[in-house]
C-alpha cells in the first residue's frame, strides 16, 4: 500500500492585511510543519492565500495545528483553514 | 508555481464547501442482524444491540475525524440493519416492538439520530413475522425517536402485493393517530417502497439489504447547491451544454464521497459499498432542488415542463457520478421531498405544485412522492391508493419509487406542518376527493409486467 501522504493545503480567506504571511507562517513554525509552496491570487470575490505544507516534520498533531490555524483566523478577521491534500486530487485529478 | 493544483481549483473546492453547501449527507453503516435471531424476542433484541454497539461504536469519532481531516462536513451519520421481521420472527410474539426499542437504544449509544431497518419485503407475500412487525410499525414509531422503518410492496419481476398496499394504508393513517401531538410526526420516519434497494444509505428508507456483507459503510453525497450555482445566470446553455454542466458538477461531487467512503471504509476496518450519488435537498436557503429546476427557466417548479427539467438533471447527475465512483448505488438521483425543500415548500404554499404533479415528476425522479403533508382526515384507502399508484409507476419504469406521506391530523389543505430541522415544513395538499374504497378493497396482487413489448 502507498503510503498516505502528510501534506495539507491550507487557505486563508478574506480582506487583505499587514502579517498574514507571517502570522500563519509562525503557527505552522511552532508545530513544526514545513511550507513547501505558497500562491496568493487574488481572486475576483477575495483575497486568498493558499499554502502547501508539509507535516511530516511536524511537533504537533494535525489537529492542534488545525485548531490554531482556526483561532488565528479568528484573531485576524479571516478564514483559515487545513485540509488534506488529498480533498483537492480526489476533485481535480484523476 | 509548484503546487500541483491551480489557484483556481483550490478556490472551487473551498467555494462549494463554504458557500455552496457541498456535504456528504451521510455516511452509512450497514450491519447484518442476520445471526442475531433467537426464539426469544428480548434475546434477538439485545443480541442486536450489542452488535450495532460493538461495530457502529467508534462510526461518530470516525465521521468527525474525517470531517477536520479533509474539511468536508459530513451532516449525518446513521446505520441500517437487515429488515428486522426477517430477524425477530424466530419468536412467535405477536409484536416486534421490544426490538424497535432495542434499536432506538442502540442508536442513542453509538450517537446516530437515525437507524432504518424495522422494515419488511413483502412484494411477493407475507410470512407472519413480515405481518407481526408491520403491525407493529406505528407503536414503534411512535415510542421511539431514532427508528425508521420501511416495506417494500412491490417490485417489477413480482408485481405489487396489494394486500400489502391495503394494509400500509392503515398503518400510515395509525401512525400519525399515535403521533397526532407532533403533526403525525411518526409517518415522516416511514417508507412504503417499490423497488427497493439494498444498499440505500439514505433514511428514512435505508435497510442493509440481505445479499449485503456483514457490514459495509455506505455513502451518500449531495449538493443542490453546487449545482446550483453551475448552471444559474447561464441562461444561453442549450440542454445538452446544461446537461454537460451538471454531469461535471456530479462527478466532482461525487470525487468527494468516494474520498470520505474510502477513508471510512479504511479507518472503520469495515468494506467501502457504495457512493449514492444524489441531490438531497435541505431546507436551507440555496439547497433546494426547486430552485435547479426553476434555473433551468420554470417560472416556478410545477410549472409544465417540470418533468422533462427533473428528467435532465436525475440524468445528468447519474451519468456524472457514474464516472466518478468505483462504485455507485444506492438511489442515485434527484430526490424531490416537499418539506425538505425551500423551494418546493414555496411553489406548494402558492399552488405552483400540486400532488398530481408531484407524482408525474416521481416517475423521472430518484424516488418518489416525499414528505409530503396531506389531510388528516384522508382515509386509509386513499393512502393505499396513492401507494398503489406509485408503486405502478415503479414496477412499469423499473425504477425505485415510494411514498412517504403524512396525513396532519386535524390539518386541513393550506394548513402548514412544522416538523422541524432537517424535516422542514410544508402546507398540507389537496389530494383527488374521491373514493378509490373498492379498488383497494379487491386484494390480492396485480401481476408482475411484461419486460418485453416494452411501449
Amino acid at each position: 500500500m502507498v503510503e498516505k501522504s502528510t501534506r495539507v493545503i491550507v487557505t486563508v480567506i478574506g480582506e487583505d492585511k499587514v502579517g498574514i504571511i507571517a502570522n500563519v507562517s509562525g503557527v505552522l513554525a511552532s508545530g513544526g510543519a514545513n511550507i513547501i509552496d505558497i500562491s496568493q491570487p487574488t481572486m475576483r470575490e477575495f483575497f486568498a492565500m493558499i499554502m502547501m505544507v508539509d507535516l511530516k516534520t511536524a511537533t504537533l498533531p494535525f489537529d492542534e495545528i488545525k485548531r490554531q490555524l482556526n483561532l488565528k483566523g479568528e484573531e485576524m478577521g479571516l478564514r483559515i483553514d487545513a485540509q488534506h491534500e488529498d480533498v483537492f486530487k480526489y476533485m481535480h485529478r484523476i | 508555481m509548484s503546487l500541483q493544483f491551480s489557484a483556481q481549483e483550490i478556490i472551487e473546492t473551498i467555494r462549494m464547501v463554504q458557500m455552496e453547501k457541498l456535504d456528504i449527507r451521510t455516511i452509512t453503516l450497514g450491519i447484518s442482524l442476520r445471526d442475531c435471531a433467537h426464539p426469544e424476542i428480548a434475546i434477538a433484541a439485545s443480541k442486536a444491540y450489542d452488535k450495532i454497539c460493538r461495530l457502529g461504536g467508534r462510526l461518530v469519532r470516525v465521521g468527525e475525524e474525517i470531517e477536520r481531516e479533509y474539511g468536508i462536513p459530513i451532516i449525518n451519520k446513521r446505520v441500517s440493519v437487515t429488515p428486522v421481521a426477517i430477524i425477530a420472527e424466530s419468536s412467535r410474539e405477536d409484536s416486534h416492538v421490544v426490538f424497535a426499542k432495542a434499536l432506538d437504544r442502540a442508536a442513542r449509544e453509538v450517537g446516530v439520530n437515525f437507524l432504518g431497518g424495522f422494515s419488511a419485503l413483502v412484494h411477493k407475500g407475507m410470512t407472519r413475522g413480515d405481518r407481526v412487525l408491520i403491525e407493529s410499525i406505528p407503536e414503534a414509531l411512535a415510542i421511539t425517536e431514532r427508528v425508521c422503518a420501511s416495506v417494500n410492496v412491490g417490485t417489477t419481476r413480482a408485481g405489487i402485493n396489494m394486500d400489502a398496499v391495503a394494509q400500509m394504508g392503515r398503518i400510515v393513517c395509525e401512525t400519525a393517530r399515535r403521533t397526532a401531538s407532533q403533526d403525525g410526526i411518526g409517518c415522516a420516519k416511514l417508507v412504503v417502497f417499490c423497488n427497493a434497494v439494498e444498499d440505500n444509505p439514505f433514511m428514512a428508507g435505508a435497510f442493509h439489504g440481505i445479499g449485503e456483507p456483514e457490514c459495509v459503510i455506505n455513502v451518500g453525497v449531495s449538493g443542490p447547491g453546487v449545482v446550483l450555482a453551475a448552471i444559474r445566470d447561464k441562461a444561453d446553455l442549450d440542454f445538452g451544454q446544461l446537461a454537460n454542466e451538471i454531469k461535471r458538477t456530479a462527478f466532482k461531487v461525487t470525487r468527494m464521497g468516494e474520498l470520505v467512503g474510502r477513508a471510512a471504509s479504511e479507518k472503520l476496518g469495515v468494506p467501502f459499498g457504495i457512493v449514492d450519488v444524489s441531490l438531497a435537498p435541505t431546507p436551507a436557503q440555496g439547497d433546494s432542488v426547486a430552485r435547479i429546476l426553476e434555473a433551468m427557466g420554470l417560472e416556478r417548479v410545477g410549472a409544465h415542463g417540470s418533468t422533462a427539467a427533473l428528467a435532465l438533471l436525475n440524468d445528468a447527475v447519474k451519468k456524472g457520478g457514474a464516472m466518478a465512483s468505483s462504485h455507485v448505488g444506492g438511489l442515485s438521483g434527484a430526490f424531490i421531498p416537499v418539506s425538505e425543500d425551500e423551494g418546493m415548500i414555496e411553489a406548494a404554499q402558492m399552488g405552483a405544485i400540486t400532488f398530481d404533479k408531484l407524482e408525474a415528476m416521481t416517475s423521472v425522479c430518484s424516488v418518489g412522492l416525499d414528505m409530503i403533508a396531506i389531510p388528516g382526515d384522508t382515509p386509509p384507502e386513499t393512502i393505499a391508493a396513492i401507494i398503489a399508484d406509485e408503486a405502478a409507476i415503479g414496477m412499469i419504469n423499473r425504477k425505485t419509487t415510494a411514498v412517504r406521506v403524512i396525513p396532519a391530523p386535524g390539518k386541513k389543505p393550506g394548513d402548514m406542518v412544522e416538523f422541524g430541522g432537517l424535516l422542514g415544513r410544508a402546507p398540507v395538499m389537496t389530494l383527488n376527493a374521491y373514493s378509490s374504497s373498492r379498488f383497494v378493497a379487491r386484494g390480492g396482487r396485480i401481476p408482475a409486467p411484461l419486460q418485453a413489448l416494452g411501449n
